[in-house]
């Protein structure tokens, strides 16, 4: 199924984006703010239910965790939720370090490592074959980082992550399937509804 | 050589020296600095130079700033996009040659999301570059900021300064509109090569 995962052995099940993001939202019940990365990591964050409090990124590949941290300092109350790709993760890496060194407690990063460019035609990321995201946010100064060995680990390591305190990483191994849906590309509606949603604004 | 340049910048910057005092104290750095407060902006990411040196030590010497570093300025522009999100005013301080890596986050995420990015940038490139590659990079800024229509301005004089600052942070807020005040070697001083 997957051709993909030739990187170093772990004992981590290959398991499904939208089946996950679905899992992580249904969670939710203090109005949690969350970022989806882009392409499929926010088309299926758009899938598994849209709320105001969801911010879909349209481009600025990469900066799903930087922007997420942002809103993490503004609300340090409101816990935070950042979900990436490996190959969007990897165009910022020195985000992790940053991340560390501000230790935000309300921030709570998953990686979707699928060890492919799956939305342009599935090419192997660079470090698909080699690297170990997980083992690269240990070392960036983010102890609290883990491969989610299947299903029931990765609902686990997200109650763990809703009642202590942050930073907190999960990887989690998924196939090769793309996003189911697409998210509406309506960027200004997207970051209004995102404000009022996290109640930095009110509507007109 | 040295005196040539103490005498360029006594006569382009008039009454400042080449740290951008004036008698009576004021510097830009200081300006800066109290602009950032009197519009209740707190957050400031950053990535280092030379000339913003004493901005950035006398940020993190106040209590009232977060300010600190980050790898890239990209990832300082999706910080500070993220925290104005969560209602937490921001501004960006980097170099030219770190504008100049921006284009793709000030065209997918700041303008068409209408976020006020405020963006503070040290220019290298010009009056008395040393590094060909830094007066190249310099000449694609204005463009890029242009092809967006950023708003922008370069600012040269300490008595105008101060103008220039508030009122560029309060119309992008106002308008929810990037802005980029480049910090020219006529207000700073800027960097020469070391004796």
């Amino acid at each position: 199924m997957n051709t993909h995962t030739s990187a170093p052995a772990r004992n981590t099940k290959i398991m499904n984006r939208f089946d996950l993001t679905s899992r992580l939202i249904g969670k939710l019940k203090h109005d949690e703010a969350v970022v989806g990365g882009i392409g499929n990591t926010n088309f299926d964050l758009w899938a598994a239910g849209h709320r105001p409090q969801n911010f879909y990124m349209l481009g600025s590949m990469g900066l799903a965790f930087p922007i997420a941290l942002g809103v993490a300092l503004a609300q340090p109350k409101r816990k935070v939720f950042a979900l990436e790709g490996d190959g969007s993760l990897l165009m910022q890496l020195g985000c992790l370090s940053t991340i560390a060194t501000l230790a935000p407690k309300n921030l709570v990063m998953v990686v979707m490592d699928n060890g492919v460019y799956q939305i342009t035609g599935s090419q192997p990321t660079p470090a698909a074959a080699v690297a170990d995201i997980v083992a690269i946010a240990v070392a960036s100064g983010l102890t609290n980082s883990v491969w989610a060995a299947d299903e029931e680990d990765f609902e686990r390591l997200l109650d763990q992550s809703l009642t202590t305190d942050g930073p907190t990483l999960i990887g989690v191994r998924i196939d090769d399937k793309p996003g189911t849906g697409q998210t509406r590309r309506d960027p200004v509606q997207i970051r209004e509804r995102f404000m009022i949603g996290l109640g930095a604004r009110q509507p007109l | 050589m040295a005196a040539a340049e103490a005498q360029t910048k006594a006569q382009s910057v008039g009454e400042t020296t080449s740290s951008g005092t004036t008698s009576n104290g004021t510097t830009w750095h200081g300006i800066v600095l109290q602009s950032l407060k009197r519009n209740d902006i707190k957050l400031v990411p950053y990535v280092p130079d030379r000339v913003l040196t004493p901005l950035i030590k006398s940020l993190h010497a106040d209590p009232y700033f977060t300010t600190f570093a980050t790898s890239r300025e990209e990832e300082a522009v999706g910080i500070v996009s993220g925290a104005w999100m969560g209602g937490l005013r921001a501004a960006v301080l980097m170099q030219t040659s770190g504008f100049a890596t921006l284009a793709n986050v000030l065209a997918s995420l700041a303008m068409p999301y209408q976020i006020p990015l405020i963006m503070f940038v040290s220019e290298r490139g010009t009056l008395g570059e040393f590094n060909y590659g830094q007066s190249l990079v310099c000449r694609t800024m204005r463009p890029v900021l242009d092809s967006l229509a950023m708003e922008h301005h370069t600012c040269t004089r300490l008595d105008e300064f101060e103008f220039i600052v508030d009122r560029s942070i309060k119309q992008a807020l106002t308008t929810q509109a990037p802005v980029a005040l480049i910090l020219s070697p006529l207000l700073t001083g800027g960097k020469v090569l070391d004796k």
